[in-house]
């Protein structure tokens, strides 16, 4: 069943692998950081990011937890408020609705409402998104709600090389921080400069210029915009790809930027459209670039239902790089 | 074995005023909510001053405190100061907070009290973190963590107890019984009432004590501390007590009858307490006297304080969503 282990160079590796090697390098660096969650340790995480870790680093620093995420979100809260710097990994982001109230109510409340006494550099890890045929209760991508929250950041590395380092810049931050890992990214491969130590959260990213149209994106949607741009090209439009990477604080100078150069915007967004970062994302390009647009904002998010089991179904609720190339095309050629 | 509380005058006199002190300091918070300067929610610790009082007694300056939004007691009992406390009540900034958590959420870095909780079970988890890095920073402090019976009802409470257990965290769990939570008695809202066999059921060990009694409720926590530190594992403290006014200001009380809330008057901490010092020649009347004069003025200095603070400037409201460093 286990098939070998590839063998990469030092900077070219899966985007599990870099997860995995951010959380050695933290767990060596800083003897305050340790690991909970559910099967981190014997299991070795239900995405196999923790493989290993356990057998390295020991059972007071790599905690399997029962299935309480109330409880142990709420443990990395108390542990961080008393001078640890705790990761806790909820399996997927389905599951962070049983801690939400920890999250909510006492992780990013507690500074603020105690007056400055208390910082909470918690750092949350969670798969999210859709499309492995799992059904509705596995694959949703509640980023956008957490993006709602002040308080709290929220990544969303979608690249091997976010995915090897945000984590760093993560525990760096006195506050909660959670870090979304795009399920269907985990395989994928890439590579980043041997030389790179670190990577600026604070900037969103733009992965290909363009002229023509810009595709604002994140996470799991980031290589459909990016295959869509590419289509787009054979066809003579010429489209920008951002990657948002950091969902709160969001940053809004890049994406307006670009659209200030484009005119145009597609928003790309595996959540509901009703509510989205999406719309967070629309609304001040509205508020601060009204007057540059040369057409109207459009967007491709998930239908609005909850994703079905059937491969056919499922993909057409996710935004897909064909309909993001419709979408586009429309903007740039209207019929 | 339990441990015998070593009841000197001074001790004595100390337990007594400490608990005078939460009553004296609550009945100034109600005439105050009446003056409308304090406003919100105000839930009173009246009928229940013996549990804070008497388990902080067996706490160090190391030890840390979990509190719910009835905790105008445990903050009292702790030494946090009651100038902070009652001007963060009325919202000042010189609170103890920044009048931003008002009186459900007392915070206090350097007392170890790590809030006023006011989502109901929630912060029985955090009692679980704090407890864990302390034992993983290989210091030998205990977390005493305070709720209502009512948190009993919630998931956080089974999943903390669990865990608890599990890794033998050094908590004390200490659930303030005071037969309702809110409306809701507590035979209305629980299957078994029995919360010591409860908690058993995750191997917690613990006892059943009179939360009308100060001493007992010292004695236990003492012993409670004890057997934390020495067994490395938590424990359940149930302290049988009663809310002697509404549950917050508003608050008809239809559920229960005014002779029932008279006859546990009748078995009131202070009450039972100075009675008993008194039948035993323990405290001089003057001893009283003089006593409550000074809780007076202390009381009244906190006033003063709270009336002169002033206000955060609206400028500041978003500092600390974020923090810029972890304070040392
Ligand atoms: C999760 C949650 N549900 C409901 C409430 C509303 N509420 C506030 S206090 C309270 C009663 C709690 O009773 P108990 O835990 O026994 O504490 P007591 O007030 O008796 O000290 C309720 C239902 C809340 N604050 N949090
Ligand atoms: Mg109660």
């Amino acid at each position: 069943m286990n098939a070998p282990e590839p063998t990469f160079t030092p900077n070219r590796m899966t985007y599990r692998e870099a997860c995995k090697q951010a959380l050695r390098e933290a767990l060596l660096s800083d003897p305050r950081v340790f690991l909970m969650g559910e099967d981190i340790g014997r299991y070795g995480g239900c995405y196999a990011v923790t493989k290993g870790l356990l057998e390295e680093f020991g059972e007071e620093r790599i905690r399997d937890t029962p299935l309480s995420e109330s409880a142990f979100v709420g443990a990395g809260v108390g542990a961080a408020m008393a001078g640890m710097r705790p990761i806790v990994e909820i399996m997927t982001v389905n599951f962070s609705l049983l801690a939400l109230d920890q999250i909510l109510n006492n992780a990013v409340t507690i500074p603020h409402m105690s007056g400055g006494q208390f910082a909470i550099p918690l750092v949350i890890r969670m798969a999210t998104g859709g499309g492995r045929r799992v059904a509705a209760q596995h694959s949703r991508s509640l980023e956008g709600w957490y993006a709602h929250i002040p308080g709290l950041r929220v990544l969303t590395p979608a690249t091997v090389e976010d995915a090897r380092f945000m984590l760093k810049s993560a525990l760096a931050d006195p506050n909660p921080v959670i870090i979304f890992e795009h399920v269907m990214l985990y395989n994928m491969e890439g590579d980043f400069p041997s030389d790179m130590k670190e990577v600026d959260i604070a900037r969103a990213k733009v992965h290909r210029a363009g002229r023509d149209v810009s595709l604002i994106t994140y996470g799991g949607s980031l290589f459909k915009a990016l295959q869509a741009a590419d289509a787009l090209s054979s066809e003579g439009i010429d489209a920008e790809v951002i990657d948002l990477r950091t969902l709160r604080p969001l940053d809004t100078k890049t994406i307006i930027d670009s659209v200030a150069r484009t005119r145009r915007c597609v928003i790309i967004d595996e959540g509901w459209r009703s509510g989205s970062i999406s719309a967070e994302v629309g609304m001040r390009i509205a508020e601060e670039a009204f007057f540059e647009l040369d057409a109207p904002l459009r967007r491709v998010c998930s239908r609005e239902a909850p994703i079905p089991y059937a491969a056919h179904l499922e993909d057409a609720c996710l935004p897909q790089a064909a309909t993001i190339v419709a979408v586009a095309r429309e903007l740039v050629r209207p019929s | 074995m339990t441990k015998k509380v070593y009841l000197d005058h001074a001790h004595l006199l100390h337990l007594l005023k400490a608990m005078i002190r939460i009553r004296h300091f609550e009945a100034k918070c109600v005439e105050l909510y009446q003056a409308q300067k304090i406003l919100g929610f105000l839930h009173l610790y009246d009928g229940e001053e013996a549990v804070s009082v008497g388990v902080m007694e067996a706490l160090t300056p190391e030890d840390a405190i979990i509190a719910t939004y009835r905790e105008h007691g445990q903050a009292l009992a702790r030494g946090v100061d009651p100038k902070c406390l009652m001007a963060e009540m009325m919202g000042k900034l010189n609170g103890c907070c920044r009048g931003r958590g008002g009186s459900m959420h007392f915070f206090d870095r350097k007392r170890r009290f790590y809030g006023g909780n006011a989502i109901v079970g929630g912060g029985l988890p955090l009692a679980l973190g704090v407890a864990l890095a302390d034992k993983m920073q290989r210091r030998s402090a205990v977390t005493a963590c305070f709720f209502g019976e009512g948190a009993v009802d919630e998931g956080e409470f089974h999943e903390t107890l669990n865990l608890a257990k599990l890794w033998r965290l050094p908590i004390l769990f200490v659930c303030e019984n005071n037969l309702y939570s809110m409306g809701m008695a507590v035979e209305r809202a629980e299957a078994d009432i029995d919360f010591v066999h409860k908690a058993s059921g995750y191997r917690v060990a613990g006892e059943k004590v009179d939360g009308m009694d100060v001493v007992a409720v010292e004695s236990a926590a003492r012993n409670a501390i004890d057997r934390i530190r020495s067994e490395n594992d938590p424990y359940f403290l149930e302290c049988r007590t009663y809310r002697f006014r509404a549950h917050s200001m508003f608050d008809a009380q239809l559920y229960r009858s005014k002779e029932e809330v008279e006859a546990w008057r009748k078995k009131g901490p202070i009450l039972r307490f100075q009675t008993w010092l008194e039948a035993n020649r323990l405290i001089k009347p003057e001893e009283i006297a003089a006593m409550e004069k000074e809780i007076d003025f202390e009381i009244a200095e906190a006033v003063a304080y709270a009336e002169a603070g002033g206000l955060e400037p609206i400028s500041e409201l978003e500092r600390f969503v974020t923090m810029d460093e972890v304070p040392a």
